[in-house]
């Protein structure tokens, strides 16, 4: 039973209009960064800047402290993601190795943690910042950010480690191995995939945050996604500049994104589903 | 059935678990990066190293989110109990209120109208979410491998753009004088909205803010369809053929039931997710024009935060973390009673 012509277009077609939907946002904040003024401030749109400038970019880059900001983010989130990878990895191999009372209600903790209300919860952390003197410094944001992103590490560190079969360990240890060599020697290695696409989420949520640092940081505690939110209103209608600085913001993750799509959520169904 | 539910990748329980805990030999000897005591050969029997290395090991993790989020979540009720305004926060004074604050929420109509507008934001949210993502889910199903890869690529950067960019990008797009937004409107022969300012009223920035809102999570509701979808037999399909079902039918009768785990768990999440969602709603507009589009976690954040009555944004804090806790428990129990194991 052939289909008609029409019937064998139409998710094409339909799919192409989604493609556009989806990707035209990106797309435009890319284009608008490269387009001289002229061509952002116009009266009819111009889709493709052929004529590119890098002045935008420039703008961005010599804004104040831009350079602060950058390292804040950068400090903020590789902290947190490595903190956060040292704890649960110590913690993913008790719950996916070991048997012991508590198991199942700290399962359950975590689960429940990781939908925890961060967003309503930023009143209550300033204060506590507050009392400690550290309002404006990196230290709570990379641990409240370490603790943001603990939950989704264990889980998904978890069904990386039950991944890797019980018998490589098991003849690591009859060879000799104590448990912890054999884990250093023998599942760390194989780790380093789930390792990697597991950090790469909680990179991706520590780069992005914005509730906690909009209440906790001004000035020159800024991190990036804090700068960016003021840009436009730094920089009144300047919509090269303030595109050029979210290009700039986004590009990281986007990259991280496509390169480690594949394995991270390939990694992370394959890691759930074996359990 | 367990396994499609475990293609969402927020933490769901999962069957299969009991494989996982182990035998007694693996828990035996116990220990890991220098969180173990000293112990006897590995070989040897469960000793007192053996039984106390997993708690030795969960420590950390135990400990951080006593203090990371147990602490926070407590101070939280506790503000909601204290008046504490600017004056008491420059001062550091402690006046305990009792329910005053609760008191004065409930009976606050303000509350009620964020409140209920947030159940409908959230509503109109999860239903598009959800329908719109099963839609593209089907359709990747469907399409050949050339185009799915095309669809693919730009649903995962609808996905992977951070949010305060895609915020920024919004309201450029939706910019009144020069946004592609009113340009395309007004070539369609609308030219009404040649000039229309998006964020004049309730019911245009919630537009843009649910339109963003959508336009980042149907990707993932997507892939995880797709995901699910490749997971049912073809011989399903087949069968149903045959027997005669339209396209209706089929999704009815072999793709609903056999993908409900995953239906029954993605619109929970989303349901919460979008119910504490905050950096969209509050970098598009700020909760205006005049306060009318605030939802519940804006609402806290600024009568909170921006107003200096931190006690009052707390109270607001904990009611809706209430909210979010039964819908949370619901959640549970679904995931819960679904799988026979945790």
């Amino acid at each position: 039973m052939r289909r008609s012509l029409f019937g064998r277009t139409w998710p094409n077609v339909i799919a192409v209009v989604l493609f556009v939907f989806f990707i035209f946002p990106v797309y435009w904040m890319v284009a608008t960064s490269f387009k001289q003024d002229r061509d952002i401030i116009s009266k009819t749109p111009v889709f493709l800047p052929l004529d590119g400038t890098l002045d935008h970019f420039t703008t961005a880059v010599d804004a104040p402290n831009f350079w602060t900001y950058v390292l804040n983010s950068v400090t903020v989130t590789v902290g947190a993601v490595l903190l956060s990878l040292a704890i649960a990895t110590l913690a993913s191999f008790a719950i996916a190795r070991m048997k012991f009372r508590g198991r199942k209600t700290f399962v359950l903790i975590i689960m429940v943690a990781q939908m925890a209300p961060w967003e309503v919860m930023t009143i209550a952390v300033y204060m506590i910042s507050r009392d400690n003197d550290m309002l404006n410094s990196l230290l709570p944001l990379t641990l409240f950010y370490m603790m943001m992103v603990l939950p989704f590490t264990i889980w998904t560190l978890r069904g990386f480690i039950a991944a890797v079969p019980k018998e490589l360990e098991e003849s690591a240890m009859v060879d000799g191995c104590t448990r912890t060599q054999a884990f250093v020697k023998v599942i760390f290695p194989l780790l380093a995939p789930g390792l990697m696409s597991t950090s790469l989420f909680g990179f991706i949520t520590a780069w992005n945050e914005f509730p906690l640092v909009l209440i906790l940081n001004k000035e020159e505690g800024k991190t990036l996604p804090l700068w960016l939110s003021s840009f436009k209103t730094a920089f009144g209608n300047d919509w090269g500049a303030t595109m050029a600085a979210s290009t700039m913001f986004a590009i990281p993750v986007l990259i991280l994104f496509i390169f480690l799509q594949r394995k991270a959520v390939g990694g992370l169904t394959d890691g759930a589903v074996k359990g | 059935m367990a396994v499609h539910s475990e293609r969402v990748q927020a933490p769901s329980p999962d069957a299969g678990q009991a494989v996982v805990a182990g035998s007694g030999t693996s828990a035996a000897g116990g220990g890991s990066k220098g969180a173990a005591p000293k112990r006897t050969r590995p070989a040897g029997g469960p000793g007192a190293g053996a039984r106390f290395a997993p708690y030795l090991l969960l420590l950390p993790a135990v400990l951080a989110t006593i203090g990371l989020l147990g602490w926070p979540l407590v101070k939280t009720v506790l503000l909601s109990f204290q008046n504490l305004n600017r004056r008491q926060l420059v001062m550091h004074l402690t006046e305990w209120t009792g329910f005053d604050n609760y008191k004065e929420q409930l009976t606050d109509p303000d509350f009620w109208a964020v409140t209920g507008r947030t159940v409908v934001f959230t509503l109109v949210n999860v239903v598009l979410i959800m329908v719109g993502g099963t839609l593209v889910g089907l359709l990747l199903n469907h399409l050949g491998k050339k185009m799915r890869l095309v669809l693919s690529i730009g649903l995962l950067m609808a996905w992977a753009m951070p949010v305060v960019a895609a915020t920024t990008v919004y309201t450029w797009l939706f910019d009144q004088q020069w946004g592609v937004v009113n340009w395309f409107l007004d070539q369609l022969g609308w030219h009404s909205m040649a000039d229309y300012n998006w964020l004049s009223s309730q019911y245009s920035t919630f537009f843009v803010v649910i339109l963003l809102i959508v336009w980042q999570s149907i990707p993932f509701v997507a892939f995880n369809m797709y995901a699910g979808l490749t997971t049912i037999p073809k011989e399903l399909y087949e069968a149903a053929r045959m027997d005669g079902a339209g396209a209706g039918k089929i999704f009815s009768l072999v793709i609903f039931p056999n993908l409900k785990p995953f239906f029954l768990a993605t619109t929970f999440l989303e349901v919460i997710w979008v119910f504490k969602s905050f950096t969209q709603v509050y970098a598009i507009n700020g909760g205006g024009p005049e306060n009318l589009t605030r939802t519940l976690p804006v609402h806290a954040f600024l009568e909170g935060s921006s107003g200096q009555h931190y006690g009052i944004g707390s109270a607001i804090a904990v009611l809706t973390i209430l909210m979010l806790g039964a819908l949370m428990a619901y959640y549970f129990r679904i995931m819960i009673k679904q799988e026979d194991e945790l």
